[in-house]
């Protein structure tokens, strides 16, 4: 188990003692006056070599706060590109960056920002393959990743190697963060043992983020990376910070390293690196879609029916603030809503349901069959698919 | 006792849209139970189908993890806080 100094300090044998030039001595100004920073501290930082998992919306304040600081030596995963949805909260980022790899906006950027720090940049999946290898030379993982399967990942190598982990999520408005893989403190097992099943996921219908909420947690995660570097505080250790930007508030919980967890309690099973698909009750990313047997329509049937002025029913079953961005001119149950409303619906009208992109809807399909009803469509695709099959001019959101 | 109980974000969509709920409980369990018979739905996001509190969802009264307490036993006192903390991996996307 690795010491609080051994990651604190700089392990790489000095060839040279090292040393701030003049110009950089007038860039960390601001820390060179503050004690707790000074000449020691900067130079820590400046050898100091940390990886950041993800450059999204994270792992852009974390990465720009970062090199800013003088961290010498920062590492970047991240295998996406950069798309106009990413914008909203992804401040590493610009208009004309859409479409590059994110990486190498990101690593631009952060180059731009400070010239004297090095960048290495790995355009992969993080994956049970690559990940010992590509931890292993750093001091401090950081992870701002956006899925159950990586996070495992990463918490497990960071264990495995002995290295820290600045974890941070988020959801909507809240978020949280911890350092987890801290000698003698908990990792993510002992908080989590398993993952949601994707089944419980929440739906686009409840998802989106506040765009500065990551701003904020990563933030707080950037200030944690430093101090561990630096050697100075109170590392957020033990504790889960619990942050909800409409309340405003933060709280705060005890966590302990639980000594039955399979990977760092006293007699561990999980001793390499698993397959986290399979762990999280998925293949790949994403929750495969449903296995849907229900009766769909195209949109492009849609509208030719439409237009034959057959009398097809549209029941829209998203929420009414998707529904306000646009809509197809249906009758709005959200799902959630649909059981206590179904007598709103007429079964002996032919109703065609929808929602963003067809998996909500699919699901209110399924339901209204089990009610009785039996002339009733999913909408294939939902509105996306609409919007680029028949009518362009409804916005995708 | 009157304790408070915090829904977290991702399950208020099943706890009527509330942040909290008040309500009367001596422990951690009859607290769970009265929520889960006020709102039905949360029924299945905090348990498995076996009945056991689902293993990504921690419940914490005040700043302590029930699981270091007496678990579900563990005992309320006037004014005390529970929280439901389900783990949440958004980051970049969602």
């Amino acid at each position: 188990m690795a010491t609080k100094s051994e990651i604190s300090a700089n392990p790489a044998p000095a060839t040279a003692p090292v040393s701030l030039s003049k110009e950089e001595i007038l860039r960390y100004s601001r820390h060179l006056i503050m004690p707790e920073v000074g000449m020691e501290g900067q130079l820590k930082l400046k050898q100091a070599k940390v990886l950041c998992i993800g450059t999204g919306g994270l792992g852009a304040p974390l990465g720009l706060y970062l090199a800013a600081a003088g961290v010498g030596r920062i590492g970047l995963v991240d295998f996406d590109t950069v798309d106009s949805t990413n914008l909203q909260r992804q401040i590493l980022f610009g208009s004309k960056d859409v479409g590059r790899p994110k990486i190498a906006a990101a690593s631009d950027r952060l180059r731009d920002l400070n010239p004297d720090i090095q960048i290495d940049t790995f355009e992969t999946h993080l994956s049970s393959e690559n990940a010992l290898d590509i931890l292993k030379d750093y001091d401090i993982i950081v992870d701002g990743t956006d899925n159950f399967p990586t996070r495992y990942l990463v918490n497990d190598a960071s264990v495995l190697l002995g290295k820290p982990n600045v974890y941070g999520s988020i959801f909507r408005f809240e978020g949280q963060v911890t350092v987890f893989g801290y000698p003698d403190g908990p990792c993510y097992r002992c908080l989590y043992p398993e993952p949601p099943p994707p089944g419980l996921v929440p739906s686009c219908a409840e998802g989106g983020v506040l765009g500065v909420l990551p701003g904020i947690v990563g933030s707080i995660q950037a200030a944690e990376t430093l101090k561990l570097i630096i050697g100075v505080g109170e590392p957020l250790v033990g504790r889960l910070l619990l942050f909800d930007a409409l309340a405003m508030r933060f709280r705060e919980l005890k966590l302990r390293q639980n000594p039955d967890c399979p990977l760092c309690g006293t007699n561990p099973t999980i001793t390499e690196l698993i397959d986290y698909a399979e762990f999280c009750g998925m293949r790949g990313e994403e929750a495969p879609a449903p296995q849907t047997s229900v009766p769909e329509i195209t949109p492009r049937e849609l509208k030719a029916r439409l237009d034959r002025g057959d009398d097809l029913y549209i029941l829209d079953v998203r929420e009414p603030h998707e529904y306000q961005i646009c809509n197809l001119g249906g009758h709005l149950i959200p799902l959630g809503d649909l059981s206590k409303r179904v007598n709103e619906l007429d079964s002996s009208r032919e109703i065609v349901a929808h929602c963003r992109s067809g998996k909500r809807s699919a699901e209110a399909v399924e339901f209204l069959q089990r009610a009785g009803f039996r002339k009733i469509l999913n909408l294939k695709g939902g509105i996306l698919a609409w919007s680029d099959d028949v009518d362009p001019s409804v916005p995708k959101y | 006792m009157a304790v408070k109980v915090i829904i977290p974000t991702p399950l208020r969509a099943y706890a009527g849209k509330q942040e909290s709920v008040e309500l009367q409980a001596n422990t951690v369990a009859e607290a769970l139970n009265g929520l889960t018979l006020r709102f039905a739905d949360l029924k299945k996001h905090l348990y498995s189908d076996d009945g056991k509190l689902r293993s990504f969802v921690n419940v914490y009264v005040n700043d302590e993890d029930i699981r270091y307490l007496q678990k579900d036993q563990t005992q309320l006192r006037d004014g005390d806080i529970v929280s439901i903390v389900p783990s949440i991996a958004g980051g970049a996307h969602n």
